[in-house]
């Protein structure tokens, strides 16, 4: 069996589930949901075959499990979102629509060979900054959730940095693969340019009061210089220089020791300065709020969860429980209506996803190839790990969407285009042999 | 870089796995302590979207406990609402978004929120699920009887007090009343939590929330006689024919007890008199020195026999439910040596530091009408499925074996003359054998204040009720004058027509 077939087999799977899942939204939310519901999984299935299409057409060779694991994690965010606000799944739907045209685009003009992009490669890495940078101009950005990174175009919002991150690691893969030699010797003035970048980017996610996308950068950096180079050295410095970078952070700004103070201690037995009312309250009733709801929301899944669209979002009064639970808290929302079953496998296929990335970047034999299959991948994966281990109290929460399943458009033709950067090296590496 | 990109692929794979690892760990170990957490809403919430079940009283049609339906978000909430406003408030609880839950109400949750582990309740529930409709919880059908039960909560309306009756047979309880009451809907209205905790009684405090049938203690008094009894008669130390010298008063440390004042004010001395005699005049000083004979310790162990020193059993919750016994302010306490701890004398008519609760008391009752056994005593008549099908029935049980049944039937007869010419002739019904004993407890040595009992069955010859009747802290109350007439109506409402209506042929 070639790997489209397969490839159609498995979206074929996912399409029954897709449909399970929006029936049995249907079911329990009947008082609130019409049979329309049901439009959404074929309009789905729809999109998801034409992407088919499309890479059979394009890149015929590439890893069949990749497209119908986007699908699948699409597909329940798609379907959770639909569950706690018809509304929003129709925009993200649309916005389904806008990320599958990019991935459509990005096949069809990268198909023969998408290592012109090395070539581009300062462009890029300016072109990251420059994204980031876009919410900071007047009149151009607004504050979300107290973090500046949004913008707005006409009716529309968009966060440029998801796009920044892919723009950061076609960089560094460039730059790295060119550089990679005399990097690994250590002197200074090699790492000019990078540092330069790299820095930069910093600074701007740091004024941006971004930390979650702080992380991912410093994470995705690391990664690939590590990879790039081999030198254990350069991680251990890094982590160094990041731990007590993070140390004076945590003591000396006070939004990053809130932040750390909530992770440590979210609950208290009396009550403490709340500066969201300049009164005093108990810290689950204040600054911890988001994560103590999100945790009881996880936990209140139990083994089996409550079944979709029978969790508990709201108080008897219709007040929202949990705060940014298409965002940022998805994931609490999934694990108490799937229950720890769902969320197991939920997570599973995120590693399944990292897993087949990874094996692409192994597999391809160029080191731009490499380097950029390995470091969209492990981006996908830390941005997983920031925010669900953020829920999950591992680490201190920062707010960042997670990967296919958050509502959100730019984060979905973001995930998007990481498909297709995927798919593109996949391709190269499997037509080889 | 194949050996770089392996080694980052295997930390992603780790890192990722911690997610699993922390999720089970919410989901499983932590999800209980975070569930039962006060600031958690989402249990509190989710209990509404269920459809509790109605608690109907022993009839079957009088409602105790229903829902009211609110949409909230487009979504189907119910809320409780209770129609008898009043009706054995604190025995059915409540179940409110302000205040959590009491009562049969936290007792029974899982019937009446069918999450119960009975199968065809599993069934329903899960087929409800599966179609998206509501669930329903189980119906329950209490023993109470309305009528009974109003009458004995008139009767103790504007006091403080507590009346229970059972069938001492089955141990179904007809009647817990318990004053001051509340209204249990005031709960989820502005303000309604504090104006129940205003609630004015003749005693301090109010505590209108308290079920004073399980978990008020109070001195027995002169019904615990009949446990001092049972425990002479038992061994065959005394016989009813036994006979002492009543002088008025019993030494005891080189005091003097006196025996309770009479109706007309003055210590009453009786001479000699027999057993019998002794139990239906209840007189102080002769129980004094059977308790001096008996020894304290054999009356504790006796008064354990009928319950005492266990918490009864009851579909109420465990804290709503108190032992009876010896108590050392509030701790209950169990001496291991009693006969040099405890004073065998003022034990023997219920001083000393026995507390009871009113359901112990007509245990007691109970246990003598029903040939010695202890019924186990039971709110839940049966537990019905939305459909109607029964899913549990009461099943009447011996909770303990308090007296050999000669012993029980000697009782008895004592406890009829008790009505006939002793304490308790304001309890006579006509046409009905009624068996009581009275009680009147001293609260302090220097106090005019007593707390009135009463305990009782009819009809004597085969026993379908039983009971005790409480009335605390009366001015010169007399527990064959207060409580006995509250006793008396009770009976009434609770004997069938047929008993009331035979007055006459064979009445005294």
């Amino acid at each position: 069996m070639t790997a489209r077939n397969k490839e159609l087999g498995y979206l074929v799977a996912v399409s029954g589930l897709t449909a399970v899942g929006f029936a049995s939204v249907y079911i329990a939310r009947r008082a609130l949901v019409s049979w329309g519901s049901l439009g959404y999984a074929a309009f789905f299935v729809a999109l998801y075959l034409a992407a088919h299409l499309i890479a059979r057409r394009t890149v015929p060779n590439a890893d069949p499990y990749l497209l119908p694991m986007a699908g699948f994690l699409t597909a329940i965010g798609l379907t959770e979102i639909y569950r706690l606000g018809p509304d929003n799944a129709f925009k993200q739907g649309l916005w389904i629509v806008v990320g599958l045209a990019l991935f459509a685009a990005a096949l069809i003009g990268l198909r023969r060979d998408y290592r012109v992009l090395e070539s581009y490669k300062y462009l890029f890495g300016i072109g990251a900054i420059a994204l980031l940078f876009l919410p900071r101009l007047p009149g151009f950005g607004t504050t979300v959730n107290g973090a500046r990174l949004w913008v707005h175009v006409g009716g529309l919002q968009f966060q440029p940095g998801e796009l920044a991150k892919i723009s950061f690691v076609v960089f560094l893969a460039a730059y790295l693969r060119e550089k990679r030699e005399v990097l690994a010797q250590g002197r200074l003035k090699d790492f000019g340019p990078l540092l330069l970048i790299w820095g930069a980017t910093m600074l701007v996610l740091v004024a941006t009061n971004d930390m979650g996308s702080g992380l991912l950068y410093f994470g995705i950096f690391i990664a690939m210089l590590y990879i790039a180079t081999g030198r254990v050295s350069y991680v251990a410095a890094g982590i160094g220089l990041f731990a007590v970078g993070g140390y004076f952070a945590a003591r000396e700004v006070s939004h990053i020791q809130e932040r750390v103070t909530v992770w440590l201690h979210p609950w208290t037995t009396h009550k403490v300065f709340c500066p969201l009312t300049g009164t005093y309250a108990l810290r689950q009733d204040c600054q911890s709020y988001q994560i103590v709801k999100s945790l009881y929301s996880i936990a209140n899944g139990g083994w089996l969860g409550s079944g979709l669209g029978k969790g508990t979002f709201t108080t008897t009064s219709g007040t929202p429980l949990i705060p940014y639970v298409n965002t940022d808290f998805i994931y609490s929302a999934l694990a108490q209506e799937l229950g720890l079953i769902g969320a197991s496998a939920l997570l599973l296929v995120f590693m399944l996803f990292v897993a087949r990335g990874m094996k692409t970047a192994l597999q391809v034999d160029d080191g731009f190839s490499k380097l950029l299959a390995a470091g969209l991948t492990f981006g996908f994966a830390v941005q997983t790990f920031i925010i669900v281990g953020g829920v999950l109290r591992i680490i201190p929460l920062t707010g960042i969407t997670l990967p296919f399943v958050s509502y959100g458009g730019s984060s979905i033709v973001a995930n998007f285009l990481v498909l297709a950067g995927l798919l593109l090296v996949s391709n190269r590496a499997n037509s080889q042999i | 870089m194949n050996r770089q990109i392996s080694r980052v692929a295997l930390f992603t794979l780790v890192m990722l796995a911690a997610l699993v690892v922390a999720t089970t760990y919410w989901q499983t170990w932590a999800s209980g302590g975070l569930a039962a957490r006060q600031d958690n809403e989402i249990q509190r919430v989710a209990q509404f979207e269920i459809k509790r079940g109605l608690i109907l009283a022993a009839d079957g049609h009088t409602v105790l406990a229903s829902n009211v339906r609110r949409k909230r978000g487009g979504q189907n909430l119910y809320f409780r609402t209770y129609p008898a406003h009043g009706l054995a408030s604190q025995t059915v609880g409540y179940s409110t978004q302000s205040r959590s839950r009491a009562g049969i109400e936290r007792e029974e949750n899982s019937y009446l929120t069918a999450s119960n582990k009975s199968l065809s309740t599993i069934f329903h529930t899960l087929g409800d699920r599966l179609r998206g409709a509501t669930i329903t919880g189980n119906n329950l059908v209490l023993t109470l009887r309305p009528g009974a039960q109003r009458i004995a909560q008139n009767a103790l309306a504007g006091k403080c007090g507590a009346a229970v009756a059972l069938n001492p047979k089955t141990g179904a309880v007809y009647v817990m009343a318990s004053a001051p009451t509340y209204d249990p809907n005031l709960i989820e209205k502005p303000k309604g939590y504090a104006k129940i905790q205003q609630t004015h009684a003749p005693c301090s405090p109010a505590a209108p929330l308290l079920n004073r049938a399980t978990q008020g203690l109070y001195p027995p008094g002169s019904t615990f006689k009949t446990v001092t009894a049972a425990a002479a008669l038992d061994d065959g130390v005394f016989t009813p024919q036994s006979t002492f010298n009543d002088p008025g008063y019993c030494t005891e440390y080189g005091k003097q007890v006196k025996n309770a004042l009479d109706q007309s004010g003055g210590a009453e001395a009786f001479g000699h008199v027999n057993f019998v005699d002794s139990y239906v005049h209840s007189i102080n000083a002769v129980f004094c020195m059977i308790g001096q004979k008996l020894g304290a310790q054999r009356v504790l162990d006796e008064s354990k026999k009928f319950g005492f020193y266990s918490t009864p059993p009851l579909e109420t919750p465990t804290d709503a439910r108190s032992p009876s016994g010896l108590y050392n302010g509030t701790n209950l306490f169990n001496p291991r040596n009693a006969n040099n701890q405890v004073d065998p004398g003022r034990l023997a008519f219920g001083q000393e530091r026995m507390l009871v609760t009113p359901l112990q008391m007509a245990l007691v009752a109970a246990a003598i009408a029903n040939g010695g056994k202890v019924p186990t005593p039971r709110l839940v008549k049966e537990v019905r499925a939305p459909g109607g099908g029964v899913i549990a029935k009461l099943h009447p049980r011996t909770w303990k074996q308090a007296t050999k049944p000669a012993t029980a039937a000697t009782i008895r007869d004592m406890m009829v003359q008790v009505v006939q010419r002793g304490t308790g002739t304001a309890a006579q019904i006509p046409g009905v054998t009624v068996a009581g004993k009275t009680g009147t407890a001293e609260l302090s040595a220097n106090s005019k204040n007593y707390d009135a009992w009463f305990i009782f069955f009819a009809p004597a010859e085969n026993p379908v009720v039983a009971g005790a009747v409480l009335v605390e802290s009366q001015p010169n109350g007399f527990g064959g004058a207060v409580a006995a007439p509250i006793a008396r109506q009770i009976m009434q409402a609770i004997l069938p027509p047929a008993s009331n209506s035979k007055s006459g042929t064979n009445g005294h």
